[in-house]
């Protein structure tokens, strides 16, 4: 890892902003956003009162110091999340206390789906991955990453890194445009703007209405959002495993956001009762009575079914969109057209 | 016993994140709430099992009124045999800091206040062990990515955590970080990590005119262009 301090110490700061563009934010952040740029840290402090620092519980000698933590905890916090390649779930225990039917494994790129009526305890699967439980929580199940167990200090080392989550509850609550918004994503990422233009250009694929980059996004569609959220964990997000809870059926093309994930070598497990997702994962994850009942891999007759429910799923779609227009929804009834043709006027 | 200083902006889940560790420990925990008119969470903790005392502050200053009366904290907490004692109060001006060297110090911030909350909080956030981040599950994940960013400027050494005050989950890993706190017998001679604020003027003793004429003792001024 770099070491910043050496550095912080001789480079002017405009040369440590333009190489560490976090360092204006942490700058700002003090009060401090006037100093001269010609000058180290600790030679352009000299203009500052020692007062207004005392004000944030700063001396301008500790200064340096901080500016190196700061620099340093975000780059070991990225580093850190970077190559699960194998997530392992160990069995626990059901809500009755008898051992689970399985464990599970999974892999880089693969996508996993979790089935079960609600209440069954799927959340209690997903708290269970995103804390890396080590046989320390209720259901007694261990996680391992890359197939090794994970010490307490990497486990808060690694806390709201290695997951990112998506669920149909989240909104966005910023008061910014698109652009705005994947701009500063993208800042805090340490992404450039190639990675801004590739997130926009992938959530307009992926949604069904189409946005532009001035668009609010608190003014986005449930589908345009969700579009947004998925492209941005596939770009600018480093997390390794995506841990989806449900994602709407309309307005957003699922089963190429879930590709559009794993392509990115992520591992995605999905919460969901959408047949076209949970027949489009690998496995699946049965859940019952708080316990993993089975894991059932996706068998060639499924994806063979999976060919209709596409059908299905599409014919909805045609419906949806001539509806949309404001046209009127017709069956084929010519001779020979099969009744899941929706015809579009 | 375990003592932990609690604090955060109003209405940014303390009083949830505590009642989830509460209900996700088997240790013996109590609460001493800090509060300045009225409190409403009373009621909260005594349905919860958990043992609590609430000191109204009214027209003192909030902090000031911490430090007299959190030694008497703590000996209540050793009274009732608690293994963990947790003090809550509310950062009323956004500077309040009752976090004292060698006791888990605990700031409480949520998703929903906005993503430069963090850098308007001072010194209750910057000198926290433990950052817990609440209501982050109805945000997106990048807007929670940013404001742990956000968190990081300030606090570049604190522990981030993740808790959902609704559902518990993340709870779990505060609970390990409260158990590796150390035991505390006495605070007395013990430092608070910063300052409080400092007034001793003619407002602090019951005056309500505006105007010069009136104001005498400690002040700042501020200058206009």
């Amino acid at each position: 890892m770099t070491d910043f301090l050496p550095l912080i110490r001789s480079w002017p700061l405009q040369r440590l902003i333009r190489a560490y563009p976090l360092v204006d934010d942490f700058l700002l952040n003090l009060n401090l956003p006037a100093l001269d740029g010609r000058k180290t840290l600790a030679a352009a402090l000299l203009a500052v009162s020692g007062e207004q620092l005392a004000e944030f519980g700063l001396r301008a000698a500790d200064l340096p110091e901080q500016l190196a933590l700061f620099l340093e905890t975000m780059t070991r916090e990225t580093e850190a999340a970077r190559a699960v390649e194998r997530l392992s779930v160990l069995a626990g225990r059901d809500k009755s206390g008898n051992p689970e039917a399985a464990g599970v494994e999974i892999r880089a790129g693969e996508v996993v789906s979790i089935v079960g009526p609600t209440g069954s305890g799927k959340s209690r699967l997903l708290a269970d991955i995103e804390c890396l439980a080590q046989r320390d929580t209720p259901t007694g199940r261990q996680i391992l990453i890359n197939g090794a167990a994970v010490e307490d200090d990497d486990r808060f080392r690694l806390e709201g890194k290695i997951v990112a989550q998506l669920s149909q509850n989240m909104n966005f609550v910023m008061d910014l445009t698109v652009a705005e918004f994947l701009e500063m994503h993208a800042r805090c990422r340490g992404e450039d703007a190639a990675a801004v233009r590739k997130c926009f250009e992938c959530a307009n694929t992926l949604a069904g209405e189409k946005f532009t980059a001035e668009t609010k996004v608190t003014q986005l569609s449930g589908g345009q959002s969700r579009a947004l959220m998925i492209a941005d964990t596939a770009y600018m997000s480093k997390s390794p495993i995506v841990l989806i809870d449900e994602i709407e059926n309309a307005g957003v093309d699922r089963r190429e956001a879930i590709a559009l994930l794993t392509r990115q070598e992520k591992i995605v497990l999905i919460s969901t009762h959408d047949p076209l997702l949970a027949l489009g994962a690998d496995k699946r994850i049965v859940i019952r009575n708080g316990g993993i009942a089975s894991v059932l891999t996706t068998t060639a007759e499924e994806k063979e079914s999976l060919v209709t429910i596409e059908k299905i799923d599409r014919m909805m779609q045609i419906a949806r969109d001539t509806l949309r227009g404001g046209g009127r929804v017709a069956i084929d009834r010519r001779a020979g057209a099969k009744v899941d043709n929706f015809l579009p006027p | 016993m375990k003592m932990v200083t609690v604090a955060g902006p109003p209405s940014s889940g303390k009083t949830s994140v505590i009642l989830r560790l509460a209900a996700d420990m088997p240790e013996k925990i109590g609460v001493v709430k800090f509060d300045c008119l009225t409190s409403f969470d009373r009621r909260r903790y005594e349905e919860a099992g958990v043992p609590v005392q609430i000191g109204f502050s009214g027209k003192f200053c909030p902090d000031h009124f911490f430090v007299n009366n959190i030694e008497g904290a703590l000996q209540w907490g050793r009274r009732r045999q608690l293994d963990i004692l947790l003090t809550e109060s509310a950062g009323l001006c956004n500077r309040c800091s009752p976090h004292i060297t060698g006791i888990l110090g605990v700031c409480v911030v949520d998703c929903l206040s906005g993503v430069h909350t963090p850098r308007k909080i001072g010194p209750m956030l910057k000198l926290a062990d433990v950052v817990v981040v609440t209501k982050g599950d109805i945000v997106s994940q990048a807007e929670r990515e940013v404001f742990g960013m956000s968190i990081r400027q300030v606090n570049g050494r604190a522990q981030i955590l993740y808790v959902n005050g609704i559902t518990g989950q993340g709870a779990f890993m505060l609970g390990k970080k409260v158990l590796a706190a150390e035991d505390t017998l006495s605070l007395t001679d013990r430092r608070l990590r910063f300052t409080t604020p400092a007034a001793a003027c003619s407002y602090c003793t019951g005056e309500i005119k505006i105007g010069e004429n009136y104001q005498m003792g400690m002040m700042r001024k501020m200058e206009y262009d």
